[in-house]
């Protein structure tokens, strides 16, 4: 009787425990949000947002992110559009082409897991020593570059978390029909994954519009929207991060702005892609 | 001219089948290329450093002088360490703990509302976690720092292992939620017939079985946390020394290559020095990535 008792208080102790942690899960991203809108939202205003900051970002008091926010579109907008011209032929060439070959799709994949461990600031500082040796200047396209193979192996693993899914008869009964390979990657496996690869993109361009460190050394930083790809940028993220070391409180008022932004930038992205997964779900073969 | 119109068809499908297996190919040597690009690129900036000094001379040197030729990564590398392993050891019982909660004893609705919870959190950029860091954490650790009779500013290894351990949750979570979930329902069903009760089931078979998923998944936690750069540095404190407790400032291998890129070309060997850094920080990362990983695949051929 007694240890049953205890064995009975023992489960019961861990239950507590595990409703804790779970709890403290949710109760963090609350923190995070509720903080990051209570500093920020006060200093959001219309002019914050559509203007660029006036007498430089660190000790200008006037003016607004509209720098961060465009400089950070034209990155990350570039990055995952150079990286979808090599994300999606090499998902689909794992799936379709080496479909039998399962040693060679492993090592790839092992390949990708590995670079996508790879800290941000090591393609940061790779990104500079590139840039020294070929005489660039932190500019735009430095930055599209070095975010581009930053974000290459999350949205490939991604896509071919979808890709696989697709059963193996639909791709043979697209061979069986006469058509070729990258025919049936294109024009079969892709028009079947449409919401799958858009969720892979989305993921992508959100882990490209938030990485401060890859960019830190190779996008710059400045106070104009850059009109050409050779002219370094602004980013939403090191726009928080400069800002916020300032000792001028309106300086700071743009970082907690630009964090504010930035958070509903990430939290769209979050919440599309979610619909999108969903609506693979529902049109998927089984 | 039908025979022309076919034929014509039968190129162009073949042109194009080779020009996109070609475009393909490319990617595929791209990326296996790509870490070796990377450590060599890494390895030929810094080896302009190894003509001078060794590497153990390098390593477990504590002297940071930059502007006399003077680098020592020890106190570093011991941030490092120090800021990593707090981390791993706050998130990895809540993870641990919601992985068995959720796949075990919770309704679907609560893993329907906690699924996004992870998804969010883990899509949070770094530079978020640190504003909240500083809003919030260090505060917070100062406050905590006072019950221990210390003072400390709050900007501490315990901040940013505090800020690092929510960062790391949702990568951790979701792995242990994919072991827990993978594991045959036959063998609790087993336990459970023989008269286990449903937390002994829990506790003496599924987590044994578990285990060396959860190992990797605590493993690949630490490669994640090792290289978190900006989050750790905007709270860490940034002040070259060993640190010997956790209220002290702390001063991370990637919180160094970020805080003097700007400075690195004017010193000679600066520059060298931090892409060595850089490349401590890619091998040290990748060590435990592969054998975290490699625990993984090995456990898998064994079921």
């Amino acid at each position: 009787m007694n240890r049953q008792l205890l064995k009975k208080s023992e489960e019961l102790f861990y239950r507590v425990l595990m409703i804790i942690s779970t709890a403290i899960i949710i109760i963090a991203l609350l923190a995070i949000i509720i903080s990051i809108l209570v500093k920020g939202l006060p200093s959001l205003s219309w002019s914050m947002i559509t203007q660029i900051p006036k007498g430089g970002y660190y000790f200008g008091k006037e003016g607004g992110i509209l720098n961060a926010i465009i400089g950070s579109l034209y990155l990350s907008g570039g990055a995952t559009l150079l990286a979808l011209g090599v994300s999606l032929p090499l998902a689909l060439y794992m799936n379709v082409h080496k479909l039998k070959q399962k040693n060679v799709v492993n090592i790839i994949r092992f390949f990708l897991d590995l670079l996508w461990g790879v800290p941000s600031i090591v393609y940061g500082a790779f990104g500079f020593t590139l840039m020294v040796l070929l005489g660039l200047r932190t500019s735009l396209l430095a930055g599209i570059l070095t975010v581009t193979l930053f974000i290459i192996p999350i949205m490939v693993r991604s896509m071919d978390e979808v890709l696989k899914t697709v059963p193996r008869g639909l791709l043979e009964s697209a061979f069986s029909l006469g058509s070729t390979r990258s025919e049936t990657a294109f024009r079969v496996m892709l028009r079947q994954c449409i919401p799958g690869i858009i969720t892979a993109i989305l993921l992508a361009f959100g882990r490209a519009i938030g990485d401060a460190a890859a960019v830190l050394f190779t996008a710059g930083y400045t106070d104009y929207i850059p009109t050409s790809l050779s002219q370094p940028t602004a980013t939403l993220p090191l726009s928080v991060f400069f800002q916020l070391s300032s000792p001028i409180p309106e300086v700071q008022n743009r970082a907690y702005a630009s964090a504010v932004v930035l958070t509903v930038i990430v939290l769209i992205i979050s919440i599309a892609s979610r619909g999108f997964s969903i609506k693979y779900q529902k049109n998927r073969i089984k | 001219m039908r025979t022309l119109v076919l034929t014509n068809f039968k190129l162009r499908r073949n042109l194009r089948e080779k020009l996109s297996t070609f475009w393909m190919k490319c990617c595929y040597v791209l990326v296996l290329a790509m870490p070796f690009v990377l450590l060599t690129g890494l390895l030929i900036k810094s080896s302009l450093l190894f003509g001078e000094k060794s590497l153990t001379e390098l390593i477990f040197s504590s002297e940071w002088k930059p502007m006399s030729g003077k680098f020592g990564f020890l106190p570093f590398i011991i941030s490092s360490l120090w800021v990593t392993f707090i981390s791993v050891i706050i998130a990895a019982p809540i993870c641990l703990l919601t992985a068995i909660y959720l796949t075990q004893y919770a309704r679907r609705v609560v893993l329907k509302i906690m699924q996004p919870v992870i998804d969010i959190l883990a899509g949070i950029p770094s530079v978020i976690y640190g504003v909240w860091g500083i809003i919030i954490i260090v505060p917070f650790v100062s406050k905590v720092a006072g019950w221990f009779n210390v003072h400390s500013s709050g900007y501490s290894i315990l901040a940013g292992a505090v800020v690092l351990a929510v960062m790391i949750i949702p990568f951790i979570l979701n792995i242990l939620i994919e072991v827990y979930r993978t594991i045959p329902i036959e063998l609790s069903e087993a336990s459970l017939s023989l008269g286990a009760t449903k937390w002994e089931t829990i506790k003496k078979v599924l987590t044994r079985k578990a285990f060396p998923g959860i190992i990797s998944s605590f493993g690949l936690g630490v490669s994640r946390a090792f290289g978190e750069t900006i989050a750790v540095l905007m709270v860490v404190g940034n002040v070259v020394h060993i640190p010997t407790g956790v209220f002290q400032a702390g001063y991370p291998l990637p919180a160094l290559i970020a805080n003097n890129y700007g400075e690195m070309l004017s010193i000679p060997m600066y520059d060298s020095a931090l892409m060595l850094a850089a490349l401590i920080l890619f091998i040290m990362v990748t060590i435990f990535n592969m054998g975290s990983r490699y625990i993984i695949i090995h456990y898998e051929k064994k079921i």
